[in-house]
């Protein structure tokens, strides 16, 4: 079975005015790695927590390799938040171990080597590091779970170039046939390349899912300034 | 190093153009063997799907072959070669005559001043 993640006719209401997103149906399949991409506001976060079980659909359902989300699912999607959940006074080979506890698909050894390719001491607490570092951490902690579905959301808002650089090529590195990759951003310019496909929001709803290589081709522009354009105000 | 690519045309054609042009160059010989998919599209910095499909089109017009024990090797065959060198740069020859018209300039004067670059060095 190719397809990895089934959406049907998904939506998030909060309220009878706040609909964050609005019947979305989609078909995601394995070994792609997938931009996420909205202004603010349009229904990424909230359709990111529901592919984690983090909020419940008010209709609609997701499945992920045919099992609702649940439980069950949580054990094979690997989430790096927008906002960190490690407290500052951990110390990363703590947090190597509450990892390795909490999930079987966590491979401490993976973590260590990407760690020490970086010189970060793994005795240091978290506040102790800069911000890029953080992010550094944080993704060698989510992408040394060999999970089917990896979702990433924001993970180079906020970082140097440089770290930038190193989290893209980290995801590329570890790319897998078997799994697929979900990266929400606003900074598309910086990650198209390595991106298949994208899927665009607006308003809760899907507005485009193609890819990458397809924009280009029929627009003669990069998905960037295709953006731009989709949703100018 | 991250190739540079052009942000407005297709990712995948111009990984072709590129390997073309390292294999045309001599970059990678005839016979000599590539890196994988996967470890060039790390050095490019570019989706290993899409490095894929690029090392495919190269498969489809013969430059590069996949044996099923040693990866992939550049093609033996250097008239091939040659002949992609042709078409390239038969390419960039109508793209100067087509820009030195836009300037006003005959061919005939287009190659007189070609020639008189080429001779002052």
């Amino acid at each position: 079975m190719n397809e990895l993640v089934e959406i049907v006719g998904l939506t998030k209401a909060y309220d009878a005015n706040h609909v964050a997103v609005n019947n979305i149906s989609l078909t995601l399949p394995r070994g792609r790695i997938i931009g996420l991409l909205g202004p603010n506001g349009s229904g990424k976060t909230t359709l990111i927590k529901m592919l984690n079980g983090l909020l419940t659909p008010s209709r609609g359902d997701i499945r992920i390799n045919g099992q609702l989300v649940g439980p069950l699912t949580k054990a094979h999607v690997a989430y790096l938040p927008d906002r960190t959940y490690l407290s500052g006074n951990q110390k990363i080979q703590d947090i190597l171990d509450y990892f390795a506890d909490f999930y079987s698909d966590f491979s401490v050894e993976k973590a260590k080597e990407m760690l020490s390719n970086l010189n970060i001491d793994t005795t240091s607490r978290m506040r102790t590091l800069s911000k890029g570092t953080k992010e550094k951490v944080q993704l060698i902690l989510v992408m040394s779970r060999n999970a089917d579905l990896y979702v990433l959301d924001e993970p180079i808002a906020g970082v140097d170039p440089a770290a930038r650089d190193y989290i893209l090529r980290t995801i590329i590195n570890n790319y897998n046939p078997e799994a697929t990759v979900i990266i929400s951003t606003h900074l598309i310019g910086d990650i198209e390349q390595v991106l298949d496909e994208v899927i665009f929001m607006r308003y809760g709803q899907l507005v485009l899912y193609t890819s990458v290589d397809n924009i280009r081709e029929q627009h003669g522009k990069s998905v960037d300034a295709y953006f731009r354009e989709v949703f100018a105000c | 190093m991250a190739w540079d690519l052009d942000a407005d045309r297709p990712i995948y054609a111009q990984l072709v153009e590129r390997i073309q042009m390292q294999i045309i160059s001599g970059y990678y010989p005839p016979g000599g063997r590539l890196p994988s998919v996967r470890e060039l599209a790390a050095t490019a910095a570019v989706n290993p799907n899409t490095m894929q499909k690029a090392f495919a089109e190269l498969e489809k017009n013969g430059l590069i072959i996949t044996q099923r024990t040693n990866g992939r090797t550049v093609t033996e065959d250097e008239e091939l070669i040659k002949s992609v060198k042709a078409g390239l740069a038969k390419e960039l020859i109508d793209t100067f005559f087509e820009k030195m018209k836009e300037l006003g300039c005959t061919e005939k004067e287009a190659v007189e001043l070609l020639k008189n670059a080429s001779e002052a060095g």
